[in-house]
């Protein structure tokens, strides 16, 4: 009987899933107005219940633990507050990006519960706090005139919290990245990733000029120089691409973004003739089954689990991911893939390209320059990450040990993803406020470029939607 | 900067960037999932069956392990449950197929462990797999079907008789494994009990090892065949080479014999070949390019990984340039440190057989459900061409002639017509015993051809005791 359930459930969660999925670019769609578009959201979240309800039914079936049902219908609570709290206070906000949250959360909610019930609790603890915490940062985003001062602040800040760690922190897993203060562990990359942007798009809003490039290069180097020091490779790697991309954008200048790849590529082969770490993720990454027993047992595992699950996967405790270390932080993906199968973590992928895409949407949109930046480095804070951590996972390149947003275990993790969301969510407010104010001197112009533009971006098809 | 920006002109050239940004970006990612539908696709197999996933034996719980078969469907492994459940692994052949088959407790070997995903794995109707799950049965797993050939298989294992050594046939133009025996040998029937025995310490004759695929011997004769091609290749007007052979041949103090002695007389390359004369060989030898001379051993797969799925170990060839006139001439003819595995050997000589072209060697032809309907059909696939077709026709004329002629004439005046290499490997400086090789093929225009290598260990020479071996698993072949 159990395996009926499981079975049965494993398909329609995949159905679900898909379906989701499909309406997550559905939406980008151009004929569609705002009813089609809000019957979409609504669609959306009721997989994000259903989804949530079917797979806490199978744990329990699969555990007969009663705690299951406890916890189920406080994440449900959890939920129900998140979504309704945001489409009340927050009449304008983006629907897509709160519901893409939502089912990510509780993507990460069933995996968890299903791997480590234990810390299934302590992430549900952080994330109401973190949801709590950043329910206002919209609000302030939208009303904060002062952000825009701080420059020097944030990178200050950044720094020596990353100095610091970087001196004093704990060695996990090969890297310095963490402290723990009061019982607490933090990895302060996490949120000083964040900050970075802040710096260099206040960098970037003041001028271009040669100079301010230069003064901007040598902070951002140092922050990259930190994390390589701390041998935080993947945090490293972030810190760089987002500079590059931010650098480019501000500057148009292709030489820039060239130069910066080529550089980034010599250090890369640098790093790897001189630390060990490096030339240990490279062998694992190209022959991982001849180094099984050693450097290659990690990814050996996650490909195992992957590989195994096949398309439509094992079904929730069918699977054995916990035979693969760290598997509910940089390895979930795996688990999801062998438990929920590959179909489902494609889909996984493609939700977070949506959050990735509607991130970028949004800064193209921003008039406001300063917060366009803003929303262009997170964006790719977030899309660089998630391709990092997927990417790892399925040995499509190196692991460098991230974690996946809003799914893997990990405080740090899903407070910072929290605010970045938050942000995001405050500066699409702006960008309605601008669109409001703004509305009848853009229609005319927009509407003569619009023709003219579509050409040659395709993007600038879909700006006008949202 | 700010309210440039408000303006349609500014707002665009910044989109620019965003679109070379964004585009980056959704080249990564579908880069990414165009990889991770191939990994689930073609390259998660190559995990699943590895040994080490240990998921693989969750799988046992919920379904009867399927039956291995031969490519007629006899059966060469099967799952027998009695009255109280109890499942018993049941090999009807015994020690025949022990190697290629292997077995399934106390770890896996052979086609039971790189099979093993498949075995477990049921594609029986699905209504029927739901109604299993639904009363807690478990489910049929699904039929691997080799390339195996039972008749030749057991040829191949009576032809070799009490002696240790191998044997392994395959089809040239497909790369199929018709036969792959190995001695010493064990009954996968009763391995569980006699594991202790086989694994002690004391214990030298490692009847567990697949001597066909695992096995390293020094190649004798056989590899005057590579001696010849690169002589062939350095001069083209091989076809005026003549040499006087007086039984044995010195040069710097080492003395190379002919076999028994044999004096030859006057020899071109081809009755140096036939007769596989030693002394001509160590003449020869010693006119080559070592570097050139290496590089055609490494193109015919020496010091290479083999395009073979399974466990095999690399064949290895030494010689270098600057290489004492001693080494040349002992690696000239077989001898010195060059070591082969059968495997190794049969795929040189399926490709000279298939004009060049080497086929990937393969076992499995598909899998099934336990009704038969097909699930993964395995298809030949080529590994590329080892040597041009004018060269392979060259050896293939001079490998008939050594049947037509020379040291395998016992398989002259058959209803086929056979081609190969006889040899015979010294192991020992204390006295001079040999292995006994044959390495071949055979042609009939009404079924396809069949390449064999055959070792049998301290037997002598390969035309007395291998070439016979040879003939039987010839014979049954082309009899049926």
């Amino acid at each position: 009987m159990l395996n009926l359930i499981t079975e049965i459930s494993k398909y329609l969660l995949i159905f679900l899933f898909a379906f989701y999925t499909y309406e997550c670019f559905a939406v980008f769609r151009k004929k569609y107005g705002n009813y089609e578009r809000e019957k979409i959201y609504k669609r959306q979240m009721a997989c994000v219940y259903l989804i949530h309800l079917d797979a806490f039914l199978v744990i329990f079936a699969a555990t007969l633990d009663i705690q299951v049902i406890g916890m189920y219908l406080m994440q449900l609570i959890f939920l129900l507050s998140l979504h309704f709290g945001y489409t009340m206070v927050y009449k304008n906000s983006n629907e897509l990006v709160l519901n893409n949250m939502c089912m990510l959360l509780t993507v990460g909610f069933i995996i968890l519960t299903r791997l480590n019930f234990e810390r299934a609790t302590k992430q549900f603890v952080i994330a109401v706090i973190s949801a709590a915490a950043t329910f206002f940062i919209p609000f302030i985003i939208k009303r904060a005139k002062a952000l825009r001062k701080l420059t020097w602040l944030y990178a200050g800040v950044g720094i020596a919290l990353l100095g610091i760690v970087a001196v004093a922190g704990a060695v996990s897993y090969g890297a310095k990245i963490s402290f723990t203060f009061g019982g607490i562990t933090i990895q302060p990359s996490e949120f000083i990733k964040i900050l970075y942007v802040f710096f260099v798009a206040g960098m970037f809003y003041e001028s271009t000029e040669f100079t301010q490039v230069v003064k901007t290069t040598i902070m951002a180097a140092l922050h990259v120089l930190i994390l390589v020091v701390s041998k935080d490779l993947g945090g490293a790697l972030i810190f760089f691409v987002v500079y590059l991309v931010m650098l480019y954008v501000a500057t148009k200048k292709v030489l820039y973004f060239a130069g910066g790849f080529a550089a980034g590529g010599a250090a890369a082969f640098v790093a790897y003739k001189i630390f060990r770490h490096v030339r240990v993720r490279v062998v694992a990454w190209k022959n991982p089954l001849g180094v099984i027993d050693n450097e290659g047992y990690q990814i050996c595992q996650s490909l195992f689990a992957i590989g195994t699950g096949g398309w439509f996967g094992m079904g929730l405790y069918k699977g054995v991911p916990n035979t693969i270390p760290v598997v509910e932080q940089d390895f979930v993906f795996s688990a999801i893939a062998e438990e929920l199968g590959g179909i489902f973590a494609l889909c996984l992928i493609l939700i977070c390209v949506s959050c990735f895409l509607m991130f970028f949407n949004i800064a193209m949109q921003m008039k406001d320059v300063y917060y366009k930046y803003v929303a262009l480095g997170l964006g790719t804070v977030y899309g660089f990450q998630v391709f990092l951590t997927l990417g790892g996972v399925t040995k499509f390149i190196p692991s460098t040990g991230v974690t996946l947003p809003f799914v893997s275990y990990g405080g740090s993790s899903l407070l910072s993803t929290f605010i970045i969301f938050a942000i995001i969510q405050g500066l699409y407010l702006k960008k309605e406020d601008e669109g409001e104010i703004h509305e009848k001197r853009d229609k005319e112009s927009q509407k003569r470029s619009r023709k003219k533009k579509i050409a040659e971006t395709k993007f600038d098809g879909k700006i006008e939607e949202f | 900067m700010p309210k440039q920006s408000l303006t349609g002109k500014s707002k665009n050239s910044k989109n620019r960037e965003f679109a070379v940004v964004t585009y980056l970006f959704v080249f990564l990612f579908v880069a990414l999932i165009g990889y991770f539908v191939y990994f689930e696709a073609v390259k998660s197999e190559e995990f699943i069956n590895s040994s080490y996933n240990k998921r693989q034996d969750l799988f046992a719980k919920t379904v009867v392990r399927g039956e291995i078969q031969d490519r007629n469907g006899n059966v060469l492994a099967e799952t027998v449950t009695d009255s109280t459940g109890k499942e018993t692994r049941n090999y009807p052949y015994g020690k025949t197929f022990a190697h290629v088959v292997g077995y399934a407790t106390n770890g896996k070997s052979g086609i039971e462990s790189s099979m093993n995903f498949r075995l477990l794995s049921s594609h029986a109707f699905f209504l029927e797999r739901l109604g299993n799950e639904f009363q807690g049965e478990k489910n049929i797993g699904d039929n691997v079907v080799t390339t195996l050939d039972l008749t030749l298989q057991q040829t191949a294992y009576d032809a070799l008789g009490s002696h240790d050594g191998a044997v392994i046939v395959l089809e040239p133009s497909t790369g199929k494994i018709l036969a792959m025996v190995s001695k010493p040998d064990f009954d996968p029937n009763t391995i569980a009990e006699n594991w202790d025995k086989i694994t002690a310490d004391d214990n030298k004759e490692s009847v567990l090892l697949n001597r066909a695929t695992q096995g390293l011997y020094p190649p004798g004769s056989t590899f005057k065949i590579f001696t010849t091609l690169e002589y062939i290749r350095e001069n083209p007007d091989y076809s005026g080479y003549q040499f006087t052979c007086d039984g044995e041949f010195e040069r710097e103090g080492t003395v190379i014999h002919c076999y028994n002695n044999d004096v030859h007389g006057g020899e071109n390359l081809l009755d140096s070949f036939t007769n596989s004369c030693n002394s001509s060989y160590a003449n020869l030898g010693l006119s080559l390019d070592e570097t050139k001379f290496a590089d055609t051993c490494e193109d015919l797969l020496f010091n290479q990984k083999l395009p073979y799925a399974y466990g095999y170990k690399q064949s290895s060839f030494t010689l270098k340039k600057g290489a004492s006139v001693h080494d040349i001439m002992e690696t000239s003819i077989g001898q010195g440190e060059t070591l082969v595995t059968p495997l190794h050997m049969v795929m040189v000589t399926s490709a000279i057989a298939n004009d060049g072209v080497l086929m990937k060697p393969y076992l499995i032809d598909h899998t099934e459900n336990y009704e038969g309907n097909v699930v993964k059909e395995y298809s030949p696939s080529e590994y590329g061409t080892l040597l041009e077709k004018e060269e392979a026709e060259t050896m293939q004329d001079f490998m008939e002639a050594v049947v037509q002629e020379g040291t395998g004439r016992k398989l002259k005046g058959q209803s086929y017509i056979a081609a190969g290499k006889t040899g015979s490997a010294e192991y020992s400086d204390a006295d001079d015993s040999s292995h006994a090789w044959f390495v071949g093929y055979a042609h009939r225009d009404d079924k396809s051809d069949i390449a064999l290598a055959v070792v049998v260990e301290g037997a002598g020479a390969g035309s007395t005791y291998a070439v016979p071996a040879a003939k039987q698993i010839f014979d049954a072949y082309y009899s049926n």
